[in-house]
């Protein structure tokens, strides 16, 4: 019946967007979830997204606010639209959370990594290691005769990218923070 | 004024302040302060369990029944372990509960000290929040945030975790009035745009349903008469899930019957052929819809719920509602009233037509005996012979005669049927009877059993006897597990694994034996004196009704398919569960 065919994304006023429910397109979303920094709290989110079979690709967590007893948990997920929007309904109604913010759809935004380096090497490989640290502005924050640490803060693909480099010339140990984001402007 | 009083004292005071008359416990060494803070008053009775999960199911039943929370106190580890299949359970079928668990002294946490379990965490996915109070000035304000967590926003248990030392300590007592949950605020009005759209399809559809769940009976008994005055005012037709049962009074006009897979064949015909379905307070249950890809292909699907997440879990939903059934269904019908009370009447009024043709399929037809009481038979005469009781309360196990109580008994009001719908967890229903029987000492309470459920939770006649709670336990004995028997049947090949009942109890010997009354009835032409007898006896009461042993459950929307794929009664089951159908449950 014709005259009850509704458009997608008619439904303005709701919090949900009616995207192509059947896409089966995986998309990487950028969450970040504003929680009240109580015990427990991290393991009810890590436990809601290995309970109902979701997948983190990075998680930090930290507190924002001490006097407010803020934390900021910025999760990296993957999934088709729809699990996406179901992770968002689920992780919202997790009672301590105050907010979940899905950074991927609202606005641009800007996402960093840290990561530090272990390269150990001698002769040209070590020179190397240096020249390409330096083309990526990474510092370096120990040093033997022997090793590098480096510390790098980019986007996770630079950090991708730093690594593989690294790799052939003797990339030893990896420690990454996952990603933290924000939202641009005000 | 500052009230300083220990943390057991705390306890008392705080569950006096909710209003709670009873709780359902299980003393043990790390809830003995609060224990010796229940003997020294008289507002708050305890009824004493025989097991823990008996306790939780217990309060479910009182939960359901009445519409307030249900309060369960146990003790640390076993205790609290024990909790863990009703917490589950009322987290399924959203059942406000509170439980108060005892915890080993905060000095000993983490010690694998005695009757010492990490009660939090196990419980952490089974509960809608839950709580380990470290300080006794807390305390007070942790049991009144349960409280509003349980039964706000969509109910749901939760649980508070009280270690011994909190318990002795000194605090300060805060009331209700003084907490705030700042993460915690669930919406309760619908979005007014969405709720006229909503109307504006409710006046052009030309097959419209109702789809009604648990949420509507949840919202309180004013969601259920907005239910009634939409459904009569509006001519739409009427289905619901099994938690639903009730909302809308089965005598009533617009009222098709149960939808699902054991559902009624005009109520999932009518949900395969609308175009316009309205789901309200249901969340599209995989018993529900089947095979999704094929689920009601050709209608717009609105969808009113207080869970944001129960929308486009399952089925893509087109027109979501965020909010309380009770207040949407208010807006909505001042909405479609003030726009002229219109619906597309002609269209409608065929749709009903088809509606009757479906429902002349008589999808609940079994073939009678007078040789051997049929199982439909004996609900039939147990509706029959209770139907004139306004204060009749439904509990059952689970099972093929859950499914046969949906569909035979009749349910005029809400809060009268009390089943495991979500989790299925067999040994639900005696409990359950208990805890509603003590919250309406006068009514008339059944529990429609059958035998092997009935087992897993028996013990707990010896709290029915103590605390002179007249439950009938109404057992449909078929010496089965007669809806495993039927999976088997379809599914594997008439090969019954493990799905008989061997060495039975007798259960008159039973009831005696626990101190109250049995009866086995094998004769259908004895069957009404004995359910009279049942009904008749002044206590609790076994009925042993000795049943058919190989029925099936008909009809059956056999798994992996849809809805117009449904198997009637007599017809040929034979390969009717092929394929990836034969890996769901």
């Amino acid at each position: 019946m014709a005259a009850l065919n509704i458009e997608k994304g008619a439904s303005s006023h709701s919090a949900y967007d009616l995207r192509d429910p059947n896409a089966q397109v995986i998309e990487s979303h950028t969450l970040a979830v504003l929680v009240e920094n109580e015990p427990g709290v991290l393991a009810r989110v890590i436990g809601l997204f290995s309970g109902r079979g979701y997948n983190i690709d990075s998680l930090t967590v930290a507190e924002v606010d001490h006097l407010g007893h803020r934390s900021r948990i910025t999760i990296v997920t993957r999934g088709t639209p729809a699990v996406i929007e179901q992770i968002k309904a689920q992780l919202g109604r997790i009672v301590p959370v105050h907010e979940v913010h899905d950074l991927s759809v609202e606005g641009p935004s800007v996402e960093r990594e840290l990561g530090l380096f272990k390269v150990a090497g001698k002769g040209d490989k070590r020179v190397e290691a240096l020249r390409i640290a330096e083309i990526f502005r990474a510092n370096v924050v120990d040093s033997t005769l022997e090793s590098f640490v480096f510390e790098m803060t980019g986007t996770p693909e630079k950090l991708d990218a730093f690594a593989d480099l690294m790799r052939p010339l003797g990339l030893a140990d990896l420690a990454r923070t996952g990603v933290a984001a924000l939202s641009r402007g005000a | 004024m500052s009230r300083s009083m220990t943390g057991a004292r705390m306890v008392i005071e705080a569950l006096r302040d909710q209003g709670v008359d009873t709780v359902f416990g299980y003393p043990g060494g790390a809830v003995l302060p609060i224990y010796d803070e229940i003997f020294q008053q008289n507002d708050i009775k305890h009824i004493l369990v025989r097991h823990e999960q008996g306790a939780v199911h217990m309060a479910e039943g009182y939960a359901r029944s009445t519409g307030k929370p249900g309060v369960v106190l146990v003790t640390s580890g076993p205790g609290a372990t024990n909790a863990v299949t009703g917490l589950t359970d009322a987290l399924l079928d959203s059942i406000p509960l509170v439980v108060l668990s005892g915890q080993v002294p905060t000095f000993l946490i983490g010690t694998d000290g005695f009757q010492e379990a990490d009660t939090v965490g196990i419980t952490r996915p089974c509960t809608k929040h839950n709580w380990l109070v470290k300080e006794t000035d807390e305390l007070a304000a942790t049991i009144h945030k349960a409280f509003h967590v349980a039964t706000s926003g969509r109910p749901g248990p939760v649980l508070v975790d009280i270690p011994k030392d909190v318990q002795f300590a000194t605090g300060e007592y805060v009331g209700p009035k003084q907490i705030a949950t700042p993460s915690y605020q669930p919406v309760k009005k619908g979005d007014l745009g969405q709720i006229t759209r909503l109307v504006e399809l409710m006046e052009k559809a030309e097959r419209p349903i109702l789809y009604t769940g648990g949420g509507v009976i949840n919202s309180g008994t004013a969601a259920s008469q907005l239910l009634r005055e939409l459904a009569d005012a509006t001519g739409f037709p009427v289905t619901s899930t099994l938690m639903g049962l009730g909302a809308y009074p089965a005598s009533g006009k617009g009222w098709i019957g149960m939808l699902g897979m054991h559902g009624l064949y005009e109520a999932n015909m009518a949900m395969h052929d609308c175009d316009l379905m309205i789901a309200v307070g249901a969340r599209f249950d995989d018993r529900i819809t089947g095979r999704v890809a094929d689920f009601s292909p050709g209608s717009v699907k609105a969808q009113i719920d207080i869970d944001p997440s129960s929308i486009n879990k399952v089925i893509h939903v087109d027109l979501p509602i965020v909010g309380d059934v009770g207040h949407v269904l208010e807006d909505l019908l001042k909405v479609w009233k003030s726009r002229g009370r219109k619906i597309n009447a002609e269209p409608v009024r065929k749709w009903w037509v088809q509606i009757e043709q479906w429902r002349s399929r008589n999808c609940l037809a079994y073939r009678g005996s007078d040789k051997v009481i049929k199982p439909q038979h004996a609900l039939e005469r147990l509706q029959a012979l209770t139907a004139h009781r306004k204060d009749r309360y439904i509990t059952t196990e689970v099972g093929q005669h859950q499914m046969w109580a949906a569909q035979f008994l009749h349910f005029e009001d809400p809060n009268r049927w009390m089943t495991s719908g979500g989790l299925g967890t067999m040994g639900y229903g005696l409990p359950a009877s208990i805890g509603v029987q003590v919250a309406h000492p006068e009514a008339l309470v059944v529990n429609v059993a059958g035998e092997a459920s009935w087992l897993m939770n028996m013990q707990e006649m010896g709290t029915a006897v103590q605390f002179r709670a007249p439950v009938k336990q109404f057992i449909l004995n078929n010496e089965r597990l007669g809806m495993v028997r039927q999976w088997q049947q379809l599914l594997h090949g008439e090969r019954y694994s493990q799905s008989w009942s061997e060495s039975l109890p007798d259960f008159v010997k039973l009831a005696e034996a626990f101190g109250c009354k049995g009866r086995v009835v094998s004769d259908p032409a004895d069957l009404d004196a004995a359910i009279q007898e049942m009904l008749d006896y002044d206590g609790p009461f076994i009925l042993d009704v000795m049943v058919e042993k190989h029925e099936n459950c008909f009809p059956m929307i056999p798994s992996g398919k849809p809805h117009n794929e449904m198997l009637l009664g007599e017809a040929s089951t034979e390969g009717a569960i092929t394929g990836t159908g034969a890996a769901l449950v």
